[in-house]
Parts: structure tokens; sequence; C-alpha cells
């Protein structure tokens, strides 16, 4: 019998596990790398499904409307609308429904100021229906006039069925509760009520379902379709479900985009340092796997054993990263769970599972290439093989750069890239992709600074005076119950000789056909042109009867800059003219602004006003708000600093960046440790040759140091470009997630200082990653190390 | 009697495994003498050269060379103390094979931080002197092993060290040129070069040294002068 023993899955085991025990820093770069990547893509990929599926599941079941449509009473017959079922591309229909947008009553108990939005009212007899099949949660469905039917969204949080409610000048009674997942109205009566309810001839809804409704260019069609099969003005307002579902998930739809980002960043970084870690340790055992081949182990065991050495810390760490990432997901999610009103929302397991299974044979698959190279490597010729063919790359270099006026200990290091130009191009990847993801996300931080700042129209001039002081903190101590003369409050404003202009804003919610619900109004008095209101396109208004919207207001209603929108108050209607699209992150993006002039006719009642005030250079603020106040006191309104904004989901943003960032960073000063350790090790001789003829611990550290940071400026020369380009591209996708346009200013936070100061990201990854096998190779003894030959 | 340049008093050094390699040896070394240390394997000698080079720390006792308490220098200032006081040769010449023959020669000036010009006149100097000038720009491997270790000659006198230690020369050499570097070292200590020299060679070692110590289990068993070399 021929042949050699082949050893048993016993002995591989044993090899595999000394391989992992013995390459401690490789299995903790591997884990970590791993625990990174499968945390981003679980938080992405579960954030994504978990968010979208409530909303989705509750849609279908309702049969929601793809397509809610608010017609005009008078331009438009319930024949005409009937006839509409048959427009190309309409799937279903339900309606026509008579709908009216009614003021309810201020309830007793409800503090000064306040005053309850518009409520879209639709007459339904019953609450099933083709489209938008409302589920009825408490009490029953109105069955005379009188009773009112509440969406669950809409109804006061004290309000119960059998409460009263005033919708215009009518008492109705609360009979049951309902939800439309597609809100296609907030409360229904009896059709025969509608008309009775705004004081004027009610318009018609109707809901739609289309046979592709996918994508909002789909529901454009189907509204295109529409609108030729009625008389011309006939459609007074729509609202698409894309519309709905996207403000019921902004909030975690806006941190997908970039954990995605960052996911990817992940996963390549993966599958880079993974190989990395795995050729090295190929490249530092060959003596080891010559010496495993010649006691019988196949090329195949050889290669299976150094998968399963990068698998083992890579299982751990997956498993680690999925826990991660659910962790992280359940605050996110927690907004949806009561956005839908549903149990607490979780990650699904299937998406655990797919995420740690694709991780895993990402990790095989990097570790493959490696592992076969081991496996091939002929016997006899790794266990003779030395160094010697290593040190004949980059001679020419060395020599040019032992010219240059430098110490000798940062020549040698500048020129050790040279000698191993693999290692060291994967090395550069590593701290590539590093200052891409420090460029990325000092981007990411710095425009949702400016987002924070600019996407606050209501926030302007240094001081604000509020015609309406809110109550101090002081428990007893209550607010005024009524506002102050607003004209009185001007004069006193205009008195200081240090006001540089000011202007008064004050608020209410008005009806826009087809919009469920009330839009906030903002009516501006005075010089609003100084607003810090940023603009995305057309210009802020300065004639009466024009108006500016926030970007999804405009998406909404389908009104684009130039066209007319109609706002409705209890039958009372004004047309405005769109010149403007401002950047509005407040009021869920809905807000529309205008002369107060302009509004008049609808004689809205808005809440106090308040005062924006902009101060001549060089005031005392301090000095200023004390003087003001005491003129003001006697009138009831008081005068502070103007806050800054303050938002949980920025700041929930900002400490995931943060982490995201920071585990990246870490990730890459691994894979240059672990390059920088191999690299030692490799060199042990020439170190000792070096301590021998006299160079000092800080000369070593120095040659380290610099072998890796000429390596860490060119990375970072490359990755810096990348991170500025892989930001322009994820926050217009995160304004179009949340469903704004994000000012280009606010996009372009790359000055160049700052990109100076990130180039040298890369040079600090590359140091930070090599200062610990700096320090070994300082403290390697000379005589031990010249015996490593 | 003038200080030795060499003064090792009643060292022991004792492993981690808790194995002996010196036991309480004594020795002085005067400036200009050529010394041959011998002996079997294990019997200490590399620990006792690690030991004055500056390698090595003593587990008792004191090494002194060239007035310099050797073991109580730090890290960095052994550094030093071995770009300035001695010089090295190895047995496998320790060259660093990626850089030429001059390179190699230069490197403990340039880590003293000497000017250039004159690093640069002192390793031209050197290599002409020791018959390698022709080499100056090829790299190690390229030479044989005799004109390898006159290189490692050449960079460890690079500084002009009090004394030049050398750890079997030539025992990586053929015996042509182990006969070319054992003259070469009692050409440097005729100049007045202090020598130590590690070798199992007997030959070489009554044709180079003045004085031959032969080390056993760690102390000195023999201790000969040479009368005439």
């Amino acid at each position: 019998m021929s042949g050699r023993v082949v050893p048993r899955r016993g002995a591989l085991g044993r090899v595999v596990r000394a391989g992992v025990g013995r390459r401690r820093v490789q299995t903790a770069v591997i884990t970590l790398t791993t625990l990174l990547s499968v945390a981003a893509s679980v938080l992405a990929v579960g954030l994504l499904v978990a968010s979208q599926a409530p909303f989705d599941r509750a849609f279908a079941k309702q049969h929601g409307a793809h397509l809610t449509v608010q017609f005009d009473g008078s331009a438009v017959t319930a024949e005409q609308l009937a006839a509409t079922a048959h427009v190309s591309g309409v799937d279903a229909v339900a309606g026509p429904f008579a709908v009216s947008s009614v003021r309810q009553g201020t309830p007793e108990g409800a503090p000064p100021g306040f005053e309850p939005p518009p409520l879209t009212v639709a007459g339904r007899t019953a609450p099933d229906s083709p489209v938008d099949e409302v589920s009825l949660i408490e009490g029953r469905w109105a069955e005379a006039p009188g009773e009112i039917v509440l969406e669950a969204g809409a109804r006061h949080p004290d309000m119960r069925t059998g409460d009263g409610l005033v919708a215009g000048e009518t008492e109705l009674r609360v009979v049951g509760i309902a939800e439309s997942v597609g809100e296609s109205a907030e409360a229904w009566v009896v059709p025969a009520q509608v008309a009775g309810l705004a004081g004027a001839e009610s318009d018609y809804q109707m809901l739609y379902r289309f046979t592709d409704a996918a994508a909002s260019a789909d529901i454009a069609a189907g509204r295109d379709g529409l609108a030729a099969a009625v008389p011309p003005g006939a459609i007074a307002g729509t609202q698409s479900y894309l519309d709905v579902r996207q403000t019921a998930q902004e909030n975690t739809a806006a941190f997908i985009p970039f954990v995605t980002a960052f996911a990817l960043l992940g996963l390549a970084m993966s599958v880079l340092v993974i190989g990395i870690v795995v050729s090295g340790a190929v490249g530092a055992a060959r003596r080891r796997i010559g010496i495993l081949k010649s006691l019988g182990f196949t090329p195949l065991q050889i290669g299976r054993a150094y998968v399963a050495q990068a698998l083992i810390p890579a299982s751990l760490g997956a498993a680690l990263g999925a826990a991660l990432g659910n962790v992280l997901a359940v605050p996110l999610l927690a907004e949806v769970a009561e956005a839908y009103g549903t149990a607490t929302v979780l990650i699904p397991l299937w998406v655990d599972v797919t995420v740690l299974a694709g991780a895993l044979a990402v990790v095989a698959a990097a570790a493959f290439g490696p592992a076969l190279r081991a496996a091939r490597l002929r016997t006899a010729e790794v266990i003779t093989m030395d160094q010697a063919a290593v040190g004949a790359r980059g001679r020419r270099v060395r020599h040019l750069l032992g010219r240059l006026p430098l110490p000798r200990s940062v020549t040698l290091g500048l020129a050790s890239p040279f000698a191993r130009p693999g290692r060291s191009a994967t090395l550069a990847s590593a701290v590539a992709f590093g200052a891409l993801a420090v460029t990325f996300a000092v981007g990411l931080g710095s425009t949702l600074i400016a987002m924070k700042t600019d996407g606050d129209p209501d926030r302007a001039g240094e001081v604000t005076v509020r015609t309406m002081p809110r109550p101090g903190p002081v428990p007893g101590d209550t607010a005024p119950a009524k506002a102050a003369d607003p004209a009185a409050v001007a004069s006193a404003i205009e008195a200081r000789p240090e006001t540089e202009s000011s202007f008064l804003a004050a608020k209410t919610q008005v009806g826009v056909p087809g919009l469920t619900g009330g839009t906030p109004l903002v009516a501006y008095e005075g010089d609003s042109a100084g607003s810090a209101a940023t603009m995305v396109r057309g210009r802020w208004f300065d004639s009466p009867g024009e108006a500016v919207a926030a970007t999804r207001f405009l998406q909404a209603t389908g009104v684009r800059v130039g066209e007319t929108v109609t706002l409705a108050e209890q039958g009372r209607t004004v047309r405005l003219r769109i010149v403007g699209e401002i950047f509005d992150l407040g009021d869920k993006g809905m807000a529309v602004r205008t002369g107060a002039s302009s509004v008049a006719g609808l004689k809205a009642r808005f809440l106090p006003a308040e005062f924006s005030v902009e101060l001549k250079s060089g005031t005392d603020e301090a000095r200023y708000l004390g003087e003001l106040n005491a003129a003001l006191k006697p009138l009831g309104a008081e005068a502070a600093a103007t806050e800054g904004g303050k938002s949980s989901v920025v700041r929930a943003m900002q400490a995931l960046i943060a982490m995201l960032t920071l585990m990246l960073v870490a990730v890459a000063c691994l894979g240059v440790l672990n390059a920088v350790v191999l690299d030692t090790r490799d060199r042990v001789r020439d170190l000792g040759i070096l301590k021998a003829l006299g160079m000092t611990p800080r000369q070593t550290i120095a040659q380290v140091l610099t072998s890796v940071a000429g390596t860490g400026l060119a990375a970072g020369a490359i990755g810096v470009p990348l991170g500025v380009a892989l930001h322009g591209w994820v926050m217009p996708e995160m304004g179009r997630a949340v469903g704004t346009t994000i000012p280009s200013a606010d996009i372009d936070v790359y000055d160049v200082p700052l990109l100076a100061l990130l180039a040298l990201a890369g040079v600090a990854i590359a140091v930070i990653g090599a200062l610990l096998p700096a320090g070994w190779a300082a403290r390697t003894h000379t005589a031990r190390a010249l015996r490593a030959e | 009697m003038t200080d030795p340049l060499i003064d090792v008093r009643d060292v022991a050094k004792e492993y981690d495994e808790g194995r002996a390699a010196l036991a309480g040896l004594t020795l002085r070394v005067r400036a200009g003498e050529a010394l041959a240390v011998r002996g079997p394997s294990g019997s200490g000698k590399s620990t006792l050269l690690n030991l004055i080079a500056g390698l090595d720390r003593p587990s008792r006792g004191s090494v002194t060379v060239d007035g310099l308490r050797v073991d109580e220098l730090s890290e960095s200032a052994s550094a030093k103390y071995r770009r300035s006081r001695i010089g090295m040769v190895f047995q496998f010449f320790n060259l660093l094979d990626d850089l030429t023959v001059t390179d190699n020669v230069l490197l403990p000036a340039q880590l003293s931080g000497t000017p250039r010009a004159q690093a640069a006149a002192r390793a031209a100097e050197l290599l002409a002197s020791l018959g390698i000038d022709r080499h100056a720009g090829a790299y190690p491997g390229r030479l044989s092993g005799g004109e390898r270790q006159r290189v490692a000659v050449a960079r460890a006198l690079m500084n002009r060290p009090p004394l030049l230690i050398a750890d079997e020369p030539t025992g990586a050499l053929d015996t042509a040129s182990g006969m070319d570097v054992c003259e070469l070292l009692r050409a440097l200590n005729a100049d007045g070069q202090t020598i130590v020299l590690v070798t199992h060679d007997l030959a070489l070692a009554e044709a180079c040294a003045t004085r031959t110590i032969e080390l056993v289990d760690g102390v000195i068993a023999r201790d000969v002068t040479a009368v005439t070399r």
C-alpha cells in the first residue's frame, strides 16, 4: 500500500483551533469587521422592511386608495364621477362621497390660544367599500344625522365614543372610532349631514386603486387620466398613498440611505480586511503549511482549515452584529409602532438570518482565495522559502529615499511600502475606506446641523417676541387669558433704536382640497423678506396673492412653482400663486407661507402671533432684551433670545453616525494593525540588525510609523474625494426619503480647510493602527530578533 | 595600570526557564587586546557577548565598557552605546539585503546623525581600505561570503568604536574567505583596535587573538595569553 496517511477530522479541528488561538490579532480583526458590517446591514435592511411592512400590510388589507381625489362639487356631477371608474388604469373605485373641511369648536379646558385644526369629513353610509375598507375600532358606524365617526389619528386623546363634538356650527355625537390607513378622511358622517356642516356646497371625494401604483409616476399617470375624463378644473385636489406612507415613516426613512451606505462600506471593508487577514495568515504560515502538508494534510484540508479560521471569528462577529443591529433598531422602530398603533415592531427574523448567512458567505468567499493559494503551495518549496525575494523589491526607491535630507529611520520607513506593494495596496485600501467613512460622517453631521438651522423658517432673527407668553416653570404660573395687542407690541419693538427690522408671523391650519385634515398656514406682516427661509427654487412672496410652500406640500398636492393652490376655511376660499419652494422641515413639511393680507378673506382664527426681530450690528442683546421686556410687560408680551431648533431625530442620527463611523475607523485601524504586525514579523531580522547597530526605540517607532504614514496620506487623498462623492449622493436620497429637497448650500459643506484636515484622516488612521506594532517592534529583544532567521 | 576597556564582574545570567548561562563570571579586557572566547555550545559565549554589547542584562553582577555601566543603561541609552562604543560583526553578516554596500556601511553614521559628507567620506575610506570599494553600489546578495563579511566589518568600524565584537565571523565562510577575514582582524588589532571574538575555531583564535578564554558551564575554565601571535 502506498501514499500518505490523511489526518483525520479531529486533527484538522485541532489545527484550526490552534490557528484561531495563535493569531489573536487576526481573530479580533475578523470578529470586529464582521460585527460592524452585519450590525449596519441588519439595521439598514431591518429598518427598510420593518418600517414599511405595517403600512403595506394594513393598506393591502383595507384595499386602501392609491389616489384620493377631491372634485369641485360645482364643476362636476356624480354621474360624470361614476364614469371615471372606466378610465384606463383604474382598477377599483369608491365614491362619490360628499366631503367637506369643517372647523371644530374649541374644546372646554383647552389652553389659551389653542385652535383645533380643521376636520376633513366625508359622507359614507358604511365603512365597507371596494376601496378604503375602513376598520371600525370602537363603537359603530354613523347611522343618522348628528352622529360622527372619528379617524383614530384625528381624535383628541381624551375623546371617547359618546362624547360631543362641534363641527362648524353643528353639534355631533361621536358614535365610533375607525381607522383608514390611506387617511381618506378624518371623520365620517351620513351623506346628508355633510352639506350642512360647512355652510357651503360640499365637494365630492372619489377613491381610486390603479393597476400600476408602485411609483409616483404611476400615480401621476393615473391622475392625468382622471383629469382628462372630467371637465377642466374639476379636480380640486388629490392625495397619493405614497405621500401618506412617506409622512408616516419619515423618521425611520431618513435613516435608511445613510445606514445603507455605512452597511455597504462595512461589507466592502469586511471583504477587504478579511482578505488581508487571511492572506497575511497564509503568507506568515507558509512554513507551517509546508509542515502540515508534509505530515499528510491534503490541499483541500489546508484550504478548509484557513476558511474555517476566518469563519469561526466571523460567525461570532456576525451573531454579535445581528444582536447589535436589532438593539439599535428598537428606538427607531418604536416610532413606527406608535405611528400605526401596533404592538412593538421588530426586525423580522428572516432579515437577521439572511444578513448573517450573506455575511458569512462573503467572509468564506474572501477567505477562499488565500486559502486556495495555501492549499496549492508546494511542500518542499514552502519549507525552504526565505524572505530574500521580498527584499529585492523596492530597492531603487529605498536607495533614492536614502538620499533625502531626512533621518535614516524615516527614509527606511518611507521606503517600506515599496518592498511589498500588494500588502501596501490592501493597507491603503483599508485606510482609504476609513478616510472615506470619516469624510462621509463629517459631511453628514455638518449637513444635519445646517439642515436643522436652515430647515426651520420659524426661527428667524436674534430675538423672538411672543404676544402670548408661555407659562413659567414655577407651579401655578399660568399663561395670560388673552394675547397682547400686536399693534402695540409692534410699536414697542419699533421704538427701540437697536431694532434693525421685524416682522410678525401667525399660524393656523386651513383646509386644502384633496388633503386630509388641516394644512399649516403661516401669515406674515412686516418685513418678512428678511425671514430665515432657505429657498429651494423660486423666490419669497412679495405681492398679495403670492405664497411659498414646503417641498412635501407641493409633492402632496401636485402643485408646482408658478401654479395656484386653493385654501379653504369654513366654505370660504382663497387662491394663492406659489412663487417659491422653501426648505422647511417643520410642520411635517406641509406649511404654506404668505402675507396676512393674502389670506384675510379666509377669516381664519390664528394662534397668538410671534415677532421675529433682527438687531442692528453690535447691539448688546441682553441689554436690548431687558429694556424691551420692560416695555412689553405692561402689554402682556415677552421677548426672548431666539432658541435654536431641537430635534431628537437629528440627535439620534448624529449618535448613530458617530457610532458607525467609529466602528468603521476601528476596523480600518485594525486592518492597518494586522498588516503592520505581519510586516514587522517579516522584518524582525532587519529590525534586530538596525537595533544592534544602535537604532533607538524612538527611531524604531518612527520607522514603523513612517512606513504607514505615506500610504495613509495617499489613501486619504483617495478616500476623501470618495467620501465627498458618497455624501453628495446620499444626502439628496435622504431628502427624497423624507419628501424634501435639501438645499445645495447644506450639502456643499466641505470647504478647503476642512478637506485639508480630512486628508490627514488617512495619516491618522494609519498611524493609530500602527502604534501598537511600532511599540512591539521597539521592545523586540535584539538578540532574539537576530536569531529569527 | 590603566582601567580595562571591558570590566565584567561576577556576572550571572539566568533565563526564565531557570537555566544558568553564566555563573559568576569575572573578566577584564584591556584596550588593544584581541580576546577570543571559546567553549562548547551552551557554555555562555553568546550570552557574554550579548551582555557586553548591551543586548541583554545580567541577572547579577556588573558590565562596564569604556567606563560605562552597560547593565544599567535604558533601552535608548543602550542603543546609543552600541552606536558609539561598539561595532558588531555577525556569523551570517546581517547586512540589509535591500540596501547597497555603501548604504549598509553608512547606517551607523546615519543613525547617529553624523553629517552626510563626513559619513560618506568615512564610508569611502573604509571600503577602500578593506578592498571592497568596487562593490560600493552593489547589493550584498551579489557578493561572496568573504566580501560580505568585509562589508560587515566596514559597517562595524564606521563610527570608530573602541571595541569590535565579532560573533563567529568565519562560521559561514569557506576556508579561504575565513583566512581572509582572520587577516583583516589581525590587521585591525595590530592598528590598536580592541576585539572580542567568539569562535569555535581554535585556529582562528590562535591566529587572531592575543588572549583566549574558554568557557565551560558559564565560568572561565581557561584564560591563556599568547606569548607571540
